[in-house]
């Protein structure tokens, strides 16, 4: 039986080849997973920051995203609820690497509720991974909404968590002219560490 | 593949600890709190799918995607494997991405500073998927050793950057493919944060004369095995 090929860090240097736009080259996915041309669902913009442990911005993460659609059904065979509408121009994959301020954001649908394990049903949320230089493994955590209040109460993997640091999975919703904005702050280490899921 | 194992667990015996006093920036950037258990639900066992169609002919041959007025500098290498589950299955269809440095260990990133020459015809990143059976293929440029800032005279053994997304959004693993022979894997502090000297061995390629072409470039192989198929549920 083989054994799983070891993770090493992404390092300083992944984005002319992860997210190479800035070099005037296309990478496979960008930040932009929704337009105005997306089939239904609440456009939506996630904005956030990585910090490190001493609440210093990291400059070099690469942050991924993974999400349903509006209606809650993922782009992939393994999600085959043929009852629940599939938009293919919707892929659900999202990357962006931080800026020297340590941002990132995604232009998106909200998504729906997904099952989860048994007859639960999970709050919407965004799963996303998190690479940087420094960091010799990828961390998992998922986004979840300040506008789902009841959704989150009831979500199995919220439940999952103690309560003090649930808070540190769930963006908070701000209203622009633009549209909704959800801001969702990964700290890395220290005070208010971000939940990180063994995934 | 079924929902009620999911995904089979990183293993701790290969994958580095977030945390590694030798790697000097893992320092404010290794979470401290234990990890939250996870069991699989279907947001764990989709994943992003990504055709055929979004790639262009030659972005699997680093010595031909970014000429300008001639052939890149260096020795010419093939690097080709396969992408394997943990019970050796192949992996169809995964998307692979890699970037390297030029054959003097100089990357082409904004933020590389390293004084040794650009090359105008290297960009040294590439992308294939794996086919049918799970194999993978590119042509590029062995990379040099570079300095980096992590302790007095440090220089990173000559590396090539895997990334991979496998079957699911779990699968997902990033890594590095390194060279025989090398001296420097013995003293380099992020091969050696990887516990198990079986498992930094599977980081190393193996120089094969199969895949080498006469007249042309040496040839490496190198597999790489993706988490497996879950035995057992893991909710409580
Ligand atoms: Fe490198």
């Amino acid at each position: 039986m083989p054994k799983q090929t070891a993770s090493q860090t992404i390092g300083p240097y992944f984005a002319y080849g992860l997210t190479p736009e800035a070099y005037g080259r296309a990478g496979i996915c960008g930040n932009v997973l929704a337009g105005a041309d997306t089939a239904g669902g609440e456009l939506i913009r996630v904005e956030g920051r990585v910090l490190d442990g001493g609440a210093d911005p990291v400059d070099d993460a690469l942050i991924e995203i993974w999400q349903a659609n509006a209606a809650g059904r993922y782009n992939h065979s393994a999600d085959a609820r043929g009852e629940v509408a599939l938009d293919e121009a919707f892929s659900g994959i999202g990357r962006c690497a931080t800026d020297a301020e340590g941002r990132f954001w995604f232009e998106t649908v909200k998504p729906g509720a997904v099952p989860g394990r048994g007859n639960t049903l999970q709050a919407p949320h965004i799963n996303v991974v998190v690479m940087a230089r420094g960091m010799l493994l990828h961390a998992f955590t998922r986004i979840y909404f300040s506008d789902e209040n009841t959704a989150n109460a009831n979500d199995p993997v919220l439940e999952s968590v103690e309560e003090a640091r649930r808070p540190t999975l769930i963006a908070a919703r701000e209203d622009s002219a633009k549209g909704p904005v959800f801001r969702f702050e990964i700290r890395l280490q220290g005070d208010g560490e971000t939940v990180f899921f063994a995934a | 593949m079924t929902m009620a194992g999911g995904y089979a667990p990183l293993d701790r015996d290969v994958h580095p600890p977030f945390s590694h006093a030798d790697y000097k920036s893992t320092a404010l950037r290794s979470p401290r709190k234990p990890l939250v258990p996870l069991a699989h639900t279907l947001s764990e066992i989709t994943g992003p799918v990504f055709g055929h169609d979004a790639f262009a002919p030659l972005d699997d041959n680093l010595t031909k995607n970014a000429v300008k007025n001639g052939e890149p500098l260096g020795e010419r290498m093939i690097v080709t494997g396969r992408v394997l589950d943990e019970d050796g299955r192949g992996i169809p269809d995964t998307l692979i991405e890699i970037w390297q440095a030029n054959a003097a260990g100089r990357y082409i990133h904004v933020n590389d500073q390293h004084d040794a020459p650009i090359d105008p015809n290297f960009f040294g990143a590439g992308r294939c998927v794996s086919n049918s059976e799970g194999s993978y293929r590119f042509t590029t440029i062995r990379p040099g050793a570079y300095p980096w800032p992590n302790h007095a005279n440090a220089w990173r053994p000559p590396h090539i950057h895997f990334s991979l997304f496998g079957p699911s959004f779990v699968t997902r693993l990033v890594t590095q493919m390194y060279f025989p022979g090398d001296p420097l894997l013995e003293i380099d502090p992020i091969f050696q944060s990887i516990p198990a000297a079986a498992a930094r061995r599977r980081l190393v390629a193996e120089f094969s004369p199969e895949v080498t072409e006469p007249e042309w470039a040496l040839g490496y192989a190198w597999d790489i095995v993706l988490r497996g198929a879950g035995a057992t549920p893991r909710e409580a």
